[in-house]
């Protein structure tokens, strides 16, 4: 483990789902290796040559909360699409435990697995995943239809869902004859249609051209607005996890290497790794006032203009560069701290390279 | 790490490898000098050894009375009788069969039309008139029954098996195996034994037929199951379908084209085997040509085998275009279609059953005859003038190559033979190629026809040398070309839909019977295979690579020998392997015109009883020297390379 992780007390929190000691290990008599603290301590390389197998995912523990997008990051390789298979054990866990709603996935029987998979999971494919031998409309119904819904239920059920992710008038097209873009608003059309608790989506748009691929995430910021679902996304776009992401899990090599949000990442990230990570990323567009807020000075006058502390850095700079006083930040009617002309602009005209490193005044709660 | 250790592994030993086949090759000329004419192990003609004798002695013992066999017999005899009746035998005390001529056209058209297009539909309808018209309508119908009898039986066992092996992956691995394995038997292989389990006739000639045809149905459905893109599977799992449902609602619709080009391959295989299965009296088309070859009669051969060929060339469009049937379903207009057509394909059986002139083909315009006659002018005209030219090549190549090869491997004492066999093996392939050939060897001096065999692995090595030769370069330029990929693989398409049997016809005439008429007819036979396995394999060869070695200055010989063959080297050992196999597929219809050695002592088997014996014993030995030559070839082939190359 490259970083230490606090996870939440499992038992006290109200999280929907919660992964607990979760391993993913390929290879033979895979069982032993999280078994064995000597083997599981083992990294990547020194485990396949001493036992021949390769730890997908090792040792992960995380909740996701009711209503949450929670982003699961890496480089391809780091695991994270084997992970969210392991979720529905669609990929059967070597180890740990998958507890939804107050149940063990992991010792659900077939049956049991095969009801919550049609009502309460679905998921989301890279490639789609669509069935070229049905058209639209057959595609999106395709769950309802294996869980034995009638035809006109499901046939009106798939129309709703159709309407809702803007595909109406393609019911009777076949997938290749639609684009990428529209073929992946199918497999959200589908993912949605038998109304699932946990949407799942394995980089859904990492195979689509940029412009479509900002499209569809806007579409899914706006599904996730209008229903509510809770999402568990992987993507190996910081951008992506940024923008869609309340809270990110960074993996490597199949392990966690930081969990928490956007600004917590980009401003405080647990390891170098991280740090290069996020080197690229604009910070004045993910950091709030409250990464850069200091203790007023004494000769201070704390007369400015008053802002919340979550406000981006970006939002606040034209207003801080135009008051001629330091920018109070204030939460609560209680003064976090203030900022200047030097703060926002250590963080505007940021070179990207530069090892500054924020300590916020008051960590965001989790 | 595996990928870089067995490259460089390969870069030391290549030249060497060579350099020691090189010196054995040359030790055993020396040697044959010495030794030759001892320890050859001759048997005559009518000679048989105690071993024939034995197994002749016991044919009937197996044969006759097994219940679990003639229950077996019964029951496929009953299909195939079952379909004569209604397709070409005079049946339930009317003189025609069920249906008559205008019905079967009819249907066929219509079936055509229903699962292809309306294109195929007219060529079924030419084709079959075709047929009519040559005088080979009841022949016709022959074969096809019984190819419609063993394509079904084949496809029962071989779907069911096939989504079995696309599913398991255990099964998947036994199922490769079991099919490499008969892949490498030569189709006439299994005739011999299967006579002496079911007697001949059309029975034993459809299950022949039906273990000959299975293989790609079986091979191609699990391919087709195997290479469904796994997320279409996840996404039918993750919504909670049940593994019979992800079966019936994903796999199997997903996997239909491949699987239709299985059934094809099936279809083909299974006419190519009942025109053959002629030898064991299976009746139809393939028994016209039989009788046309054993009397030279060139005309009524050549009439009987442009009948396959245009059956052959009906069967393989019909079922290609229905594997190219786009997802669609049905348009209200082709429904209503359908149903018409239906209804006038009930009118046109209702026809051939009432009148006579729709039941039976009409014989007045009898193009057979025209044909036979016209095609026995040709080849008496081509042999008054090319005959010096055609013979002299075959005299040439005989005498200059053939005749040294096989004195060399006849005349040398078995022992030598078989060391510098089995040592070649090991040289290309370690323990793993040397010991099937030490077992491989060893049977062979126990079947008794040592000599026989070698005669006829003489005339396989040279016929697969030309076939190499060959193949390698219309591969390569048919690989690199694509306007001569378009205009070659419609000919090898057809090379490859027309029955062994054919390809004798011409050859006969230019060079009546002899071992090169035979060689040359291998040749023919295992080229198109070739040629289509180097052509994927140089088309396979990414097209950045080759960019990439042409943007550096190579000439085209260069990014061909450096770059397009070296990378396809895979799919040229498979090519050298596969034509291998062809061409000693065809040694026992080469036996018919003069090729002599096993294809004869096989050929023999089949028509006088007390040779039996040496026939199934010389049918053992083409499977072992198949076998032991499909194993050195393999040992030959570079070995894929480990995980560590995905690194």
């Amino acid at each position: 483990m490259t970083a230490q992780l606090e996870y939440p007390d499992v038992q006290d929190s109200d999280a929907l789902l919660s992964i607990q000691g979760l391993w993913k290990v390929f290879g033979p008599k895979a069982q032993r290796v999280p078994r064995r603290p000597e083997l599981a301590a083992l990294d990547r390389s020194a485990l396949h040559a001493k036992t021949g197998c390769t730890a997908a995912v090792r040792d992960l523990s995380f909740d996701v909360a009711p209503g949450e997008v929670f982003v699961v990051m890496g480089l391809s390789g780091s695991g994270k699409s084997t992970l969210v298979r392991c979720l529905t054990r669609l990929i059967e866990p070597t180890a740990g435990s998958l507890i939804f709603e107050g149940e063990d996935l992991v010792t659900a029987d077939e049956k049991r697995l095969r009801a919550l998979r049609r009502s309460k999971f679905s998921m989301v494919f890279q490639h789609f995943g669509l069935l070229p031998h049905r058209k639209v409309i057959d595609n999106v119904s395709y769950g309802l239809e294996v869980r034995g819904e009638s035809k006109p239920d499901r046939r009106r059920r798939a129309q709703e869902v159709i309407d809702l992710v803007g595909l109406r008038g393609n019911e009777q097209l076949y997938p290749e004859q639609l684009s990428g873009g529209m073929q992946q608003r199918v497999g959200l059309a589908r993912a949605l249609a038998n109304d699932p608790d946990v949407l799942l989506f394995d980089e859904p748009f990492s195979a689509l051209d940029p412009l479509i691929r900002r499209e569809m995430q806007n579409e899914v910021g706006r599904l996730h607005r209008e229903v509510g679902k809770t999402m568990v996304f992987i993507t190996h776009d910081l951008t992506e996890a940024l923008k869609l992401g309340d809270r990110i899990l960074l993996m490597r090599d199949g392990a966690a290497v930081q969990l928490g949000t956007g600004d917590e990442l980009v401003g405080a990230p647990a390891d170098d790794y991280v740090r290069d990570f996020v080197r690229d990323v604009p910070r004045a567009d993910v950091l709030t006032l409250r990464w850069i807020a200091r203790d007023p000075r004494p000769d201070e006058v704390l007369d400015g203009p008053e802002l919340g502390p979550d406000v981006l850095v970006r939002e606040a700079t034209r207003l801080v560069l135009e008051s001629d006083r330091p920018v109070k930040v204030v939460e609560g009617g209680q003064l976090l701290g203030v900022i200047g002309d030097e703060e926002i602009l250590a963080v505007v005209a940021d070179p990207a390279d530069s090892h500054w490193s924020a300590r916020p005044s008051d960590r965001p709660a989790t | 790490m595996a990928a870089i250790t067995s490259d460089v592994q390969v870069e030391v030993r290549r030249p060497r490898r060579s350099v020691v086949i090189g010196v054995l090759l040359v030790a055993w000329v020396a040697a044959y000098f010495l030794l030759s004419g001892i320890h050859t192990l001759p048997l005559g003609g009518q000679e048989t050894t105690g071993f024939h004798r034995w197994l002749t002695e016991h044919r009937d013992a197996v044969g006759a009375g097994n219940l679990v066999f003639d229950a077996i017999r019964a029951a496929v005899d009953n299909i195939v009788v079952l379909l004569q009746n209604v397709l070409s035998q005079p049946s339930y005390g009317r003189p025609v069969p069920v249906i008559g001529w205008l019905g079967v056209v009819a249907a066929s058209a219509y079936l055509a039309w229903a699962f292809g297009n309306w294109k195929v539909a007219l060529l079924t309808a030419a084709g079959l008139g075709f047929v009519g018209l040559q005088g080979l309508w009841q022949e016709s119908m022959d074969t096809l029954a019984l190819t419609i009898a063993a394509v079904l039986l084949s496809l029962l066992v071989a779907i069911p098996l096939g989504i079995w092996a696309g599913l398991s992956n255990r099964a998947f691995k036994v199922a490769t195996l079991v099919l490499d394995l008969m892949q490498t038997l030569p189709t006439f292989v299994y005739l011999a034994p299967l006579t002496l389990f079911f007697a001949i006739g059309p029975a034993a000639a459809t299950i022949a037929t039906l273990i000959y045809a299975a293989p790609p149905a079986v091979r191609l459905t699990a391919h087709a199951i195997r290479n469904v893109p796994p997320e279409s599977v996840e996404a039918s799992r993750s919504l909670g379908s049940t593994r019979g449902q992800t079966l019936t609602k994903v796999l199997l619709p997903m996997s239909r084209s491949t699987v239709v080009v299985g059934i094809n391959q099936t279809i083909m295989a299974a006419l190519s085997m009942v025109t053959v299965a002629a030898l064991i009296d299976a009746p139809g088309l393939g028994q016209t040509v039989l009788k046309a070859l054993q009397t030279l009669d060139v005309g009524v051969a050549f009439n009987a085998g442009l009948a396959i060929v245009v059956i052959a060339i009906v069967l393989d469009r019909v079922t290609t275009a229905a594997g190219d049937r786009p997802w669609r379903t049905a348009s209200v207009r082709r429904k209503i279609l359908l149903g018409a057509g239906g209804v006038g394909v009930l009118v046109a059986i209702w026809f051939s059953r009432t009148y006579v002139w729709a039941a039976e083909f009409p014989t007045d315009v009898n193009l057979g005859a025209r044909i036979a006659v016209l095609a026995a002018d040709v080849t008496t005209w081509v042999q008054d003038v090319f005959g010096g030219l055609t013979y002299g090549v075959r005299d040439a190549v005989t005498l200059g190559v053939l005749n040294p090869l096989e004195a060399l491997l006849t005349g040398s004492p078995w022992w030598l033979v078989g060391a510098v066999v089995v040592a070649i093996a090991a040289v290309l392939g370690r323990w793993k190629a040397a010991v099937p050939a030490v077992v491989c060897i060893g049977l062979l001096v126990g079947t008794g026809v040592w000599q026989d065999s070698m005669i006829t692995l003489a005339s396989t090595l040279l016929a697969t040398i030309v076939v190499v030769a060959v193949g390698l370069t219309l591969g390569v330029w048919a690989g690199r070309n694509r306007r001569v990929d378009l205009v070659i693989r419609p000919i090898l398409d057809a090379g490859q839909t027309m029955p062994p049997f054919v390809y004798l016809v011409p050859f006969l005439a230019l060079f009546g019977t002899s071992r090169f008429t035979a060689i040359a007819a291998a040749v023919v036979y295992a080229v198109p295979v070739t040629v289509k396995i180097v052509a994927d394999g140089i088309k396979a060869v990414p097209v950045a690579t080759v960019e990439a070695a042409t943007s550096v200055g190579s000439s085209s010989w260069q990014v061909i020998s450096k770059v397009q063959l070296p990378v396809a080297r895979r799919a040229i050992t498979l090519a050298v392997n596969q034509g291998l196999i062809y061409v000693l597929a065809m040694v026992v219809v080469g036996g018919l015109v003069g090729a002599g050695a096993l294809g004869y002592d096989v050929a023999a088997g089949f028509a006088q009883s007390e040779l039996y014996g040496k026939g199934l014993a010389a049918g053992a030995a083409i499977v072992l020297l198949g076998v032991l030559l499909d194993r050195i070839t393999q040992a030959a082939a570079p070995k894929p390379h480990g995980k560590g190359e995905k690194q």
